[in-house]
């Protein structure tokens, strides 16, 4: 009776499935091996899929990978269940995606920080060293002692991307400024250590850093905390800390993967589906710096006209960002 | 106590209960979450079993085990607890790739010796130092296998990032192998003879286990090492009166258990992914010792064993799709329940049944 009650509903189910497939997007998201609850990038994922549901009521599926052979299985069985768009985020699953995207050339997918050349595939990257140089004009200019740090999460490529912005950034406002970067640990397990971040960030302040940077998720939280504990100023990433430690968190950079996965959704909803490769900088807002009333006092003027004009610079291209992951070096340090 | 226990509850009545116990005590978690823990099971059994793709990855998870498993066991036969599996594994999975990225192999059967030496050897260094330390200066390798974990993972990602790394690419990882080192797929040597099957990632290395095993087997109780290391795991002052030396015998089982751990690249490096990427052990190196508690150590219980996790892989993943309330955390929630009732929790039906056995001999006595 129960097994014929079970069997009735997913039928009936399927039948619903198949019947919004008609006309709406049936979204899903798949979430990179750090977690949904990262506090960072698939935490941000999930807050876009969110949005979109909030607005337009049609619910997503989602599924966490928990090993890197899930990655083709995840993204085949969605494809084969009808769901469209399939997001996932992560440039993990550029050569899984590859596979599965050319078998499947009538679903659209969209990779999240990583790029693959399908027609049907939109590969949305981001400029996270213009956002961090950004973050880094007003950490060299909110620092009294001229010394700044950098906490990363995992040493890779990625992060080092991080970490080249922002040292720029410091570098062109403050040329004797001194930057002190450290990573967390070379395991999964970095992106949510914050006891380990926040010991970094302390021994940064102890040797004479007034603002710290983060570009570690969830172990980010402790180098916030251990910066305001100290009296120093902390910048977030990815998505708005400011709160976080209302007046404590000098502003945070800004990388918008939620607005990213909301408009791979959105498009297919509303029949506005590209392909192709989108890069999102400080001109497309993909990037930038978080200014709201918890960092309003923190900010001033002079910052803030210092700021924009970087910001300016960079979309005219008066000014250019070193991208490390262009050819694996940074020319500051 | 268990030598008044037939061999067949020891081995197999008692290991059957012990996971009956903890799907039950699964499913309520399940009931907890509002889900149904019937068709739970249903979904894990038909999407770990129930298909030729499923099984195939199944197996696939399954053959990773049984390297890490086999790992575990060898160690723990000579009394020592290798719990270094994953970062053995890390650097047996270097071993393997440089071997493979080195020549242009012209064919799969000719790399396959040398990625085996290359694995094996690399592990097995991973795992010489620890036992060196054991051996020579007392300390325990617990502590010293766990810490070679971070030391390892430290030195993968300084390779993957700042050596082995695609220039120009975000991701760490090498750049593919030359086709001529794919290890076969199953799916592959069975459309061979006729067979199709769906595609899946289990390979050639599938067999490979099969005979690590046997030859595990035969190390342990049909040679005179595998005496010695045992008569070693039993008792240390025996041993070295009856005249081995703890020294040898030490390294040579680290070396041998890392080596196996190192062997797991073969299935996920060669086999399947074809490049090595970052953390691809996935914390394999740790589900071996679960798997070695749960096989008593035995080459047969860690195959079986193997098998198990497998499915419990291979089927949670299935089960998160088809419940989306159930996460990815709930999967290890289960999982963890299997581990706690077959290795931590073992003396819970011990105990009673060598009471009842013990009762019925007497009255049939």
């Amino acid at each position: 009776m129960k097994f014929a009650k079970t069997l009735a509903s997913v039928a009936t189910l399927v039948l619903a499935a198949s019947a919004v497939h008609a006309e709406d997007a049936n979204p899903a998201v798949i979430f990179d091996l750090g977690g949904k609850f990262d506090r960072s990038f698939n935490q941000a994922s999930f807050e876009g899929a969110e949005r979109f549901t909030a607005e337009t009521g049609i619910a997503f599926r989602e599924f966490e990978l928990q090993s890197d052979a899930q990655r083709e299985q995840a993204l085949r069985k969605f494809a084969q269940d009808g769901f469209n768009p399939v997001v996932v985020a992560g440039f993990s699953n550029e050569s899984a995606m590859t596979t599965v995207a050319a078998e499947f050339p009538d679903t659209d997918f969209a990779i999240i920080d990583g790029f693959v050349d399908l027609p049907n595939v939109r590969s949305v990257v981001f400029n996270e060293h213009e956002g961090s140089y950004l973050v880094g004009v007003l950490a060299a200019m909110a620092s009294q002692t001229g010394k700044v740090g950098f906490v990363g999460g995992m040493d890779i490529p990625l992060i080092r991307k991080f970490a080249c912005g922002y040292v720029q950034g410091v570098m062109a406002t403050n040329p004797d400024a001194e930057v002190f970067e450290n990573m967390t640990g070379s395991t999964g397990a970095a992106w949510n250590d914050p006891v380990r971040g926040g010991e970094l960030a302390k021994s940064q302040i102890e040797r004479g850093a007034d603002v710290i940077y983060h570009a570690a998720g969830g172990t980010g939280i402790g180098v916030l905390q251990a910066a305001a504990d100290a009296g120093a100023l902390g910048i977030g990433v990815d998505s708005n800390q400011n709160y976080i430690h209302p007046g404590q968190v000098l502003t945070s950079m800004l990388k918008r993967v939620d607005n990213a996965v909301y408009d791979a959704m959105m498009d297919v909803q509303t029949g506005n589906w590209s392909s192709g490769l989108e890069v999102m900088g400080v001109a497309e807002d993909g990037v930038g710096y978080a200014l709201d009333e918890n960092n309003a006092d923190l900010i001033t003027d002079e910052m803030m006209a210092a700021v924009e004009d970087a910001k300016a610079g960079i979309i005219s291209g008066d000014i250019v960002v070193h991208d490390y992951t262009s050819d694996d070096s940074c020319p500051a340090s | 106590m268990s030598s008044q226990l037939p061999r067949w509850v020891d081995l197999g009545l008692i290991p059957v209960i012990n996971l009956v116990l903890a799907f039950l005590v699964a499913g309520l978690v399940v009931v907890f979450i509002g889900e149904d823990p019937i068709q739970a099971v249903r979904i894990l059994i038909s999407g770990s079993l129930g298909s030729s793709y499923g099984i195939g990855f199944t197996l696939y998870y399954a053959t990773t085990f049984v390297f890490t498993g086999l790992s575990v066991a060898i160690a723990f036969h000579a009394g020592l607890f290798n719990i270094g599996g994953e970062g053995q594994a890390a650097l047996g999975g270097i071993g393997a790739t440089l071997v493979c990225l080195a020549f242009n192999w012209p064919h799969w059967l000719i790399a396959l010796p040398f990625a085996i030496l290359g694995a094996c050897l690399f592990g097995g260094a991973w795992a010489f130092i620890p036992g060196y330390l054991q051996a020579k200066r007392g300390s325990h390798v617990v502590i010293t296998t766990i810490m070679f974990n971070f030391i390892g993972s430290a030195l993968v990602v300084y390779l993957l990032v700042n050596v082995l790394k695609v220039p120009g690419s975000m991701a760490p990882e090498t750049r593919n192998f030359a086709e001529g080192t794919f290890l076969p797929f199953v799916h592959e040597m069975l459309a061979v003879v006729g067979i199709t099957v769906s595609k899946t990632p289990m390979n050639f290395a599938s067999i490979l286990a099969l005979a690590a095993a046997f030859l595990t087997w035969m190390l342990i109780w049909r040679t005179r090492l595998g005496y010695e290391m045992r008569a070693f795991g039993f008792s240390e002052p025996a041993a070295v009166y009856g005249g081995i030396d703890p020294v040898r015998i030490t390294i040579i089982a680290m070396l041998l258990s890392g080596a196996m751990a190192g062997m797991m690249a073969l299935n996920v490096v060669m086999g399947f992914q074809h490049r090595l990427v970052l953390d691809y052990v996935g914390g394999a190196g740790f589900v071996g010792i679960a798997v070695s508690l749960m096989g008593r150590s035995h080459p047969v219980g860690v195959l079986l064993a193997s098998v198990l996790f497998g499915i419990l892989y291979q089927g949670g993943a299935e089960l998160a799709f088809e419940m989306p309330n159930i996460s990815r955390e709930m999967i290890v929630v289960i999982q963890a329940l299997v581990i706690l009732f077959t290795g931590a929790l073992e003396n819970l039906v011990r105990a009673p049944m060598a009471r009842l056995f013990a009762r019925r001999r007497v009255e049939a006595a």
